[in-house]
C-alpha cells in the first residue's frame, strides 16, 4: 500500500510497540470490572456471615436443618447408640474412609454438623432413613451413616464438613473455624 | 464491492476458512484496503466513534441487567444496590448513563458534519435515511433506559411521552392503554419497557450494519464534497483512518471520563433520586439534555395535535433533506449563504435545548416559538430555495488539487519537494 | 474566519432573543443556597472520616426519630471511604437498634436486635405511620436525599460548573436549609403546621426546625453550633448517598493519567502513519488497478 521511508524504523516500530502495549493494558483493565461485577456482591458476602445456632433446643437423637451460604446444614444430636455404631465399624474398609473422630470436635462427639449436599449430585438426602440410620438420598440411593460417611450407592465421598466452632457449649458459630491448638 | 486489492491468505487455515466462509476477505475490503479519501478532517471520526458507544452501552447495559429487578416495587433499590453493593456497579452505572449522554453528543456531531458537508446528497440519499432511522431507534432506546431507575422523572416522563399518543384522533386514547398495559404508567410498562430495552440495541447493530454496508457502496462523502476520481485522491483505510478513529477516540474517551468519574450526575436530574411517586408530579417535567430541543418544539405549539405532529415532524423531516436542499453543491465550505443560515439553525438548536430545560412560561414561550419557527422555516423554506438562488464558490477539481492548492499538502508543516523525487 | 464570524453571529442572534426572557423568570426564583467548602469537593476531594462520624452521630440523636435510612447497612459505617468505624463498633451500633425479623415458628413477626448486615430499620412501619405522626407529612428516605435535592445555577453558572466539577448542590441545599429557618418576612401568610424556612421551595416546611446549638455533644472540640452540624449532617448525608466517592475519585485519576498517555502516544503514532501522505504523496506505491463504483 504504503512506502515506508528506510530511515529510522526502529522509532516507528517503538512508537508502535508502545501505543499497542498501552492499549493492551487498557483493554485488560477494562476487563477488571466487566468480570469482576459477577463477583459476590457485598450483600451477598454479608448475608453469608458466620451464623450462630442455639443447640439447647435440640433434643438427642434430633435432626435439625439451618441454612448458611443457601447451603443446608445439618445439625445432629447424636445418641450413645450413634456414635456407637459409628465406631464400630472398620472405616478403612468404607469408600471414602475417615474415622468417627475426624467427623466431629473433641469434646463435643454428640454434635454432628454437615453440609447436607449429597456429594453424588447435590440433591438434600433424607434424614433418619437409610440401612445405616444416617440418611438416605432419594436421587440416585446413597446411603450415609450417623457419622455422615458414604456407604453405599453413587456417591463418591462422605458429607463435608462446614468450618464452624462452638462459642460455647450449647452454641455454635457456623463459618469459622475454632483457632488452632498450639 | 469494487474490486481493489485483494485478499490473499497465505495461512493454510485462512484459505480453508476463506472457502468456506469469506469473513477474513469481507474485514479486509471493508475496513483495511478500503479506499478513503485522504482529506477527511476529524468530524469523519464521530462513526468509528458512535460504534464504539454502541458497543459501550451494550456492554455495560447486559452487566447492568445481570443486576437490576424490572418491578415497580424493586427497581428503584436495585439500581441503588447496584451502586452500594455490586462490585464496581456504581462504574457500570456512572459508564452507562453518562455513555446515552455521550452517545448522543457523538450522534448530534455526526449528523452535524451530514448536514454541513452534504453527505445526504445523491448517491447517499439511502445512508442518509438509515441514519435517521438509527437516530429515531436511539431516541426510543434512551427514553425506555431513563425510565428504568423507576424515579419521580423516569415515571412521569414515562407519562408525559405515553400520553402524546392520546393526541392522535380516533385511536390515541386506545394506543396509549395498550403501551401502558393498564390504566396508567405501572408495572406491565416497566416490564415491557425492559424487554424492549435489552431489545432494541440489537436493531440498532443490525441498521448499522446496513447503514456501513449503504456507505460502503457510494463511498465517504469529504470536506470538498467533490468525490475522488484517481489513485491521488484515496488512501487505504487502514492504517490511515483507522489510526485518526483510534486517537480522536481516545480523545472523546478524556471527555467522557471527565463526566463519568468527577461529575456523574451533572447532566442527570436530581428529581431522579426520588423513588416514583404516581400521587405527585414534580414541579417541572424535563427530559435529559439530548431530548430538549424536540421537548421546546413540542410546548412551542399551543395546540396539542399540531404540537406532537410539529415533534415528529422535526425528525422525520431530516429524513427528506436530499430533496428539501435543491443545491447540486455538496460541501458548505463552497456554499456560504447556505453555511450562514446553517450555522444559525445549530445555534436555534442549541437556544430550543436552553428553552427546552426552562419551565414554559413568559418570555420563554415567545422564544421558543421563534426558533420552531426557524427551524421549519429553515428545512422547509430556506433549503429549497438557496439550492436555487445561491451562487457557489468555485469546486475544486478534484481532492487532491484542493489539498495541493494553497502549495501545501494538508496537514503538512512545509511545502511539497518541487517535482522530481526527494 | 468566515464561520468564526458566523457562528458569532448565530449565537448573538439566540442571546438576543432568548437572554430578555430569561432575566424575567430569574426574578420570580427564590434565593440560592450560599456555596460552603466541602472536603470532598474537585478531583482530589475526599470524606473527612471525623465530620462523617459527628454527622453520623447527628443522624442517631435527632434525625433517625423520623427519618430513614433504610438504603444504608451498618456494615457500610465500617467500609473504607466512609465514617471508617471498626467493625465492632459497626456491629455494637447495629445492636442499638431494633430490627423486624420473622415470622417465627409460630407465624408471627418480631424484633431482634440488628446485626452488622441488617439495614437501619425504618422508625415507621410504613409510609402511612410516618404521615400520621408528622402531621400528615412524610418524612422522605435520606439514603439518596443528597443526590435528590439540588437547585438552578442559572446560565451561565452551570457552564462553568461542568468545568469546576460543582456536585455538591445537594450538601449546599441542605445545610442552608438547616440554618434558613428564620421569621417570616411581613405579609406572608404561612399554613397552619408549617414553618417559614428561606430556602425550602415555597418558603413553608412541614419540618419544624430540628437542631439547636448545643442540641448534640460533640467530644472532639469542635463548635456544638447549628451552622457546625447542618455541615456534619450534610456530608454524612452525600456519604450516604455517594459511599463510593472516594474510589470513583482515585480510579478518575488512574484513568485519566493512563488516558492522557494513551492519547499522546496515539496522537505521536497518527503523526507518523501520515507522514508519508502530507509531505511526500509521490513517493506513495501506485496501487494496483482498481474501479470505483461512484455516483
Amino acid at each position: 500500500m504504503t512506502t515506508i521511508s528506510a530511515a529510522e524504523p526502529s522509532r516507528r516500530d517503538f512508537l508502535l510497540v508502545a501505543t499497542g502495549a498501552v492499549g493492551a493494558v487498557g483493554v485488560a483493565a477494562l476487563l477488571t470490572p466487566l468480570i469482576g461485577q459477577m463477583e459476590p456482591d457485598a450483600s451477598t458476602i454479608a448475608a453469608g456471615a458466620p451464623l450462630d445456632v442455639d443447640l439447647a433446643p435440640i433434643a438427642e437423637g434430633q435432626i435439625v436443618k439451618v441454612f448458611w451460604r443457601s447451603k443446608p446444614i445439618f445439625i445432629f444430636h447424636r445418641s450413645k447408640r450413634d456414635i456407637d455404631s459409628a465406631r464400630e465399624v472398620n472405616w478403612h474398609t468404607l469408600p471414602d474412609p475417615a474415622p468417627d473422630s475426624a467427623r466431629v470436635q473433641a469434646g463435643h462427639e454428640q454434635w454432628l454438623v454437615l453440609i447436607g449436599i449429597c456429594t453424588h449430585l447435590g440433591c438434600i438426602p433424607l434424614a433418619h432413613q437409610g440401612n445405616y440410620d444416617g440418611w438416605f438420598c432419594p436421587c440416585h440411593g446413597s446411603q450415609y451413616d450417623t457419622a455422615g460417611r458414604i456407604r453405599q450407592g453413587p456417591a463418591p465421598a462422605n458429607l463435608a464438613l462446614p468450618p464452624y466452632k462452638f462459642a460455647s457449649d450449647t452454641t455454635i458459630r457456623i463459618g469459622e473455624t475454632a483457632p488452632a491448638k498450639a | 464491492m469494487s474490486g481493489y486489492s485483494i485478499y490473499k491468505p497465505q495461512n493454510p487455515f485462512m484459505r480453508w476458512l476463506e472457502r468456506r466462509l469469506p469473513v477474513a476477505s469481507l474485514v479486509y475490503s471493508s475496513f483495511i484496503a478500503y479506499p478513503t479519501p485522504r482529506n477527511l478532517n476529524y468530524w469523519w471520526t464521530f462513526g468509528a466513534i458512535l460504534t464504539f458507544m454502541l458497543g459501550a452501552q451494550i456492554v455495560t447495559g447486559i452487566v447492568l441487567a445481570m443486576h437490576y429487578t424490572p418491578h415497580v416495587d424493586y427497581a428503584f433499590n436495585s439500581v441503588e444496590a447496584i451502586m452500594r453493593d455490586v462490585n464496581y456497579g456504581w462504574l457500570l452505572r456512572y459508564l452507562h448513563a453518562n455513555g446515552a449522554s455521550f452517545f448522543f453528543v457523538a450522534v448530534y456531531a455526526h449528523i452535524a458534519r451530514g448536514m454541513y458537508y452534504g453527505s445526504y446528497k445523491e448517491p447517499r440519499e439511502v445512508l442518509w435515511i438509515l441514519g435517521v432511522i438509527l437516530f429515531l431507534l436511539m431516541v426510543v432506546t434512551g427514553f425506555m433506559g431513563y425510565v428504568l431507575p423507576w424515579g419521580q422523572m423516569s415515571f412521569w416522563a414515562a407519562t408525559v411521552i405515553t400520553n402524546l399518543f392520546s393526541a392522535i384522533p380516533w385511536v390515541g386514547d386506545p394506543i396509549v392503554t395498550w403501551l401502558w398495559g393498564g390504566y396508567a404508567v405501572g408495572n406491565p410498562t416497566l416490564n415491557r419497557f425492559y424487554s424492549l430495552h435489552y431489545l432494541l440495541p440489537f436493531v440498532i447493530v443490525g441498521v448499522v450494519v446496513l447503514h456501513v454496508w449503504a456507505l460502503h457502496v457510494v463511498g465517504q462523502n469529504n470536506p470538498t464534497g467533490v468525490e475522488p476520481k484517481t489513485e491521488k485522491d484515496i488512501v487505504a483505510f487502514t492504517p490511515y483512518a483507522t489510526v485518526k478513529d483510534v486517537f480522536f477516540t481516545a480523545v472523546f474517551c478524556l471527555f467522557f471520563a471527565w463526566f463519568v468519574f468527577y461529575i456523574p450526575n451533572y447532566l442527570g436530574h436530581s428529581d431522579n433520586y426520588i423513588p416514583a411517586n404516581p400521587g405527585q408530579t414534580p414541579p417541572h417535567i424535563v427530559p435529559e439534555w439530548y431530548y430538549l430541543p424536540f421537548y421546546a418544539i413540542l410546548r412551542a405549539i399551543p395546540n396539542k395535535l399540531l404540537g406532537v405532529i410539529a415533534l415528529g415532524g422535526s425528525i422525520v423531516l431530516l429524513a427528506f433533506l436530499p430533496w428539501l436542499d435543491t443545491s447540486r453543491v455538496r460541501s458548505a465550505k463552497y456554499r456560504p449563504l447556505y453555511r450562514q443560515f446553517l450555522l444559525i439553525f445549530f445555534a436555534v438548536v442549541i437556544g430550543l435545548g436552553y428553552l427546552g430545560s426552562q419551565p414554559p412560561e413568559g418570555g420563554y414561550v415567545i422564544a421558543a416559538r421563534i426558533l420552531t419557527a426557524y427551524y421549519f422555516v429553515f428545512l422547509l423554506i430556506i433549503l429549497p430555495l438557496l439550492g436555487l438562488f445561491e451562487t457557489a464558490k468555485p469546486l475544486p477539481n478534484s481532492i487532491s488539487e484542493s489539498v495541493l492548492r494553497e502549495g501545501v499538502p494538508v496537514g503538512a508543516s512545509a511545502p511539497p519537494p518541487s517535482g522530481a523525487k526527494a | 474566519m468566515q464561520i468564526r464570524r458566523a457562528v458569532i453571529l448565530s449565537l448573538a442572534f439566540v442571546a438576543f432573543v432568548a437572554a430578555p426572557f430569561g432575566c424575567a423568570a430569574l426574578a420570580q426564583e427564590q434565593e440560592a443556597p450560599p456555596l460552603q467548602r466541602w472536603s470532598f469537593h474537585g478531583p482530589f476531594g475526599m470524606y473527612d472520616p471525623q465530620q462523617l462520624q459527628r454527622g453520623f452521630k447527628i443522624y442517631r440523636e435527632v434525625c433517625s426519630t423520623c427519618h430513614s435510612l433504610k438504603l444504608v447497612a451498618f456494615r457500610n459505617l465500617a467500609d473504607p471511604g466512609g465514617p471508617n468505624f471498626t467493625e465492632e463498633q459497626a456491629a455494637a451500633v447495629a445492636a442499638e437498634f431494633k430490627v423486624q425479623d420473622g415470622p417465627n415458628d409460630q407465624g408471627e413477626m418480631f424484633q431482634r436486635p440488628g446485626r452488622i448486615a441488617d439495614h437501619f430499620p425504618p422508625p415507621f412501619a410504613n409510609d402511612q405511620i410516618a404521615r400520621n405522626a408528622n402531621g400528615g407529612a412524610l418524612p422522605p428516605d435520606m439514603s439518596v436525599l443528597a443526590k435528590a435535592r439540588g437547585f438552578e445555577r442559572g446560565f451561565p453558572w452551570f457552564i462553568f460548573d461542568a468545568f469546576t466539577q460543582y456536585q455538591e448542590d445537594g450538601p449546599d441545599y441542605i445545610h442552608a436549609l438547616l440554618n434558613g429557618y428564620t421569621d417570616p418576612p411581613k405579609g406572608f401568610t404561612l399554613p397552619p403546621g408549617a414553618q417559614y424556612n428561606k430556602y425550602f421551595p415555597g418558603h413553608a416546611i412541614r419540618m419544624p426546625k430540628p437542631l439547636s446549638d448545643g442540641q448534640v455533644e460533640y467530644t472532639d472540640g469542635t463548635p456544638a453550633t447549628v451552622d457546625q452540624y447542618g455541615r456534619d449532617i450534610s456530608a454524612f448525608l452525600m456519604w450516604a448517598a455517594e459511599p463510593t466517592l472516594d474510589a470513583r475519585k482515585r480510579l478518575g485519576f488512574q484513568v485519566f493519567v493512563f488516558l492522557i498517555v494513551l492519547t499522546v502516544l496515539l496522537y505521536f503514532t497518527k503523526k507518523r502513519v501520515w507522514h508519508e501522505v502530507l509531505h511526500h504523496p509521490e513517493l506513495l506505491e501506485p496501487r494496483p488497478p482498481t474501479e470505483y463504483r461512484r455516483g
